[in-house]
């Protein structure tokens, strides 16, 4: 994305210097600054409270809040850079979690089964999305919200309460991890970003990603199958579901119906998503600056509790957060967008602003 | 846009109908907006005959009235949709009201009167912040009012705890819950259903004036919208508006029903969204009808009622709505195309719409943004 950003920075300096005031900076390290500034604000505010926001139980914590979250919105990156959308998340992790926990039933031999299982079957229903959504042309907010209802239909009628046991070497993976201040699974969500911006910097499929999220009709015309880079995505999208609902049974140890809604991973991750500087119509952005995101979030709510913000608020100030941040990036990243056909077409911020819904 | 739509009736350039009314209902009823109304009938009579007291005139009409408050939910969404955008807020909007109602009014029956006046001016000030922050601050309105969806539920949970609290006056719940008492054919005839048409015609109204055509034409096309001289940000901003007063009418009426939660409200942006689907209107703007927004939410609990009487467990409720809207969706797709070219000659329309369709979504915008640069 980087290198995207810096070549449209060059040519929007070109030809339209004057509405850039800070110029240079790109929105990646924007959302980076954002992020050091609020955890200057945390350290802070920790310190105000007695307490070390540096410590190393305080940043185990804040990683591992990271990590699922972190997943997520990897594979919710992808989804929306193809023009698409993924609200079945929660119904996804909390399907594998109960696939993945009922099939190790507490025994470590179990263990490489479930975790393929699980895989498998989050790929099938990314892969029933993406089909949807690719050749049936169902707008992805309804491909992904029915089948989300699909499966929040079958977890209700046939899950009461937890279901399953992890293994204990599996359990073992949520208290592994380097100096006892990075866990494993952030070392997991870490690797899964690498890959991911590989593939979209490095490969056809990634380049097809961002030149169908930009415009599909004109993707279709240039000779690129349209199709393929959005099944891919979806399929990517629910695997990375997939993997952070291990993650998470390696950490509560049972399958739970309600864990993915509870934590409203949907509409976070798209949050996070956006947070980081990625158009919601597609085309543009990064797994870098969506990582960003995810740490602003995990930092705020780290800060909300040791500060004991009561947790009905912390929706209301992770609210206010979203849309000021938003608000702050989404004027930027209108005014930036360089002119399509050179110099002297000054109407682009309107097509950006119906794009950028 | 707006020149073309206020035909005065001395210098009508083209004529407002064509073909017969017969023509015309079958023309309309191809449409996914029309198809929804076959949908609705095949639906209640599959009700009526796995439940012929379904269809007495009383039953039914508790029915609608039940019902009121999701298709009234769904016309407000239906202004954002068509307009373009989202709005997610609805549900906090809904448990707000809900709230306000029950902690402002108490006991007090003086106070009922302005109870409604400031859950109204409540409701109005969500939609122009929505509004604002959407069309000025030009944050995507998925987000926007995601975060007021976040800020606002998180505070009336907050302030309420999260559990019951306070009791309005029988007078105000009896706008939800009670009716004309003795009127002939259906025994009692409901407030909600009262609200309902008033709202309904008041809504067909406004889709009719300039606001209405404007705003479809800025949903289809904003940019198209702005050039022809139409402010894109207040017609945009007053669909946000219309939908959180929408939503505070449904508390209103909610509060009768369901009495006063915070959760009350729960989920309901996405019913309404499933229920403008289901109506055929098109996400991304610029296609569908106010009253197929509506007729989708009866079909939705119409086919609850089915599953109901069919003795379906009720935990499958989410399923069929899942399917049911992936099918509509996937099937509206294509068939808007069909509905919007009946001035085609006879022979293209069935062999170039289904190889057109992948471009049917927004078939204006491709070629606008070429265009315009």
């Amino acid at each position: 994305m980087s290198a995207v950003t810096s070549q449209d920075t060059g040519r929007a300096g070109a030809a339209a210097a004057r509405p850039r005031t800070r110029a240079g900076l790109s929105s990646t390290a924007l959302i980076y600054l954002v992020l050091v500034a609020v955890v200057a604000v945390s350290a802070v505010l920790t310190g105000i409270e007695g307490r070390n926001f540096f410590s190393q139980g305080n940043i185990w914590g804040v990683l591992t809040a990271m990590s699922v979250l972190g997943l997520i919105a990897i594979g919710q990156t992808l989804v929306i850079l193809a023009g698409s959308l993924d609200l079945s998340v929660p119904y996804v992790v909390s399907l594998a979690t109960l696939v993945a926990a009922g099939g190790m039933k507490g025994l470590d031999g179990n263990v490489p089964a479930a975790v393929f299982n699980t895989l498998l079957l989050t790929a099938a229903i990314g892969l029933v999305m993406g089909l949807l959504v690719a050749l049936l042309d169902v707008h992805g907010f309804i491909a992904s919200l029915g089948i989300g209802l699909v499966i929040s239909g079958y977890l209700a009628t046939n899950y009461q309460g937890s279901h399953g046991a992890a293994a204990p070497d599996f359990r073992l993976l949520s208290r592994t991890g380097i100096a006892s201040m990075i866990p494993a699974s952030f070392m997991v969500m870490l690797l899964c970003a690498v890959l991911v911006t590989l593939l979209l910097r490095y490969t056809r499929l990634g380049h097809h990603l961002y030149a169908v999220g930009g415009n599909r009709a004109v993707a279709r015309m240039s000779g690129v199958r349209t199709a393929t880079p959005v099944i891919a995505a979806h399929v990517l999208c629910s695997l990375l579901a997939g993997l952070a609902a291990l993650l998470l049974v390696s950490r509560t140890g049972v399958g739970l119906p309600t864990i993915g809604s509870q934590g409203r991973y949907d509409l976070l991750s798209i949050a996070a998503v956006v947070l980081g500087g990625t158009l919601l119509a597609g085309g543009k952005g990064s797994v870098v600056g969506t990582i960003g995101g995810v740490a602003i979030f995990a930092v705020l709510d780290n800060v909300m509790g040791v500060m004991q913000v009561n947790p009905f608020l912390k929706d209301f100030v992770r609210g206010l957060a979203i849309v000021l941040a938003v608000a702050v990036y989404a004027r930027r990243s209108v005014v930036r967008r360089p002119p399509r056909f050179g110099p002297g077409t000054a109407a682009a911020p309107a097509g950006t602003a119906q794009e950028a819904r | 846009m707006s020149t073309t739509t206020a035909p005065s009736p001395t210098t009508r350039g083209l004529p407002a109908t064509e073909g017969t009314p017969a023509q015309r209902i079958i023309r309309a009823a191809i449409t996914p907006g029309g198809a929804v109304f076959v949908l609705l009938a095949a639906l209640f009579v599959a009700v009526v005959l796995s439940n012929p007291s379904f269809g007495e005139p009383p039953q039914l009409i508790r029915f609608i009235g039940r019902t009121a408050p999701i298709a009234i939910a769904a016309m407000g969404q239906y202004y954002v949709i068509v307009s373009g955008e989202f709005d997610l807020s609805m549900g906090a909007v809904v448990a707000t009201q809900v709230v306000i109602a029950g902690n402002y009014i108490g006991q007090d029956e003086g106070r009922v009167l302005p109870a409604i006046g400031l859950m109204l001016l409540v409701g109005a000030a969500v939609g122009v912040v929505n509004g604002l922050a959407t069309t000025l601050l030009k944050v995507p309105s998925f987000i926007v009012t995601l975060g007021t969806m976040l800020a606002l539920g998180g505070l009336v949970d907050y302030l309420t705890g999260g559990a019951a609290t306070g009791n309005p006056v029988d007078t105000f719940r009896e706008l939800g819950r009670g009716g004309i008492e003795g009127v002939p054919v259906v025994d009692v005839l409901p407030f909600s259903v009262i609200i309902l048409v008033v709202v309904a015609v008041g809504g067909v109204l406004l889709m009719r004036s300039p606001f209405g055509r404007t705003l479809i034409a800025t949903g289809d096309n904003p940019d198209a919208a702005g050039l022809a001289g139409t402010s894109v940000w207040w017609i945009k901003t007053r669909a946000f508006v219309l939908s959180s007063l929408s939503a505070t009418v449904a508390g209103i009426l909610l509060v009768g029903y369901a009495g006063v939660h915070p959760s009350v409200g729960q989920g309901y942006e996405f019913q309404a969204i499933t229920a403008v689907v289901l109506g055929g209107v098109i996400l991304g703007g610029g296609r569908g009808w106010l009253l197929s927004a509506a007729a989708g939410a009866f079909a939705l609990e119409l086919l609850f009622a089915f599953l109901n009487f069919r003795e379906v467990e009720s935990t499958w409720r989410d399923t069929v709505q899942g399917l049911i809207i992936i099918i509509a969706v996937a099937v509206a797709g294509r068939a808007w195309t069909v509905g919007r070219s009946p001035k085609q000659p006879p022979d293209p329309p069935p062999t170039t719409t289904p190889t057109t369709s992948a471009a049917t979504p927004n078939p204006a915008r491709p070629g606008t943004d070429t265009g315009e640069h």
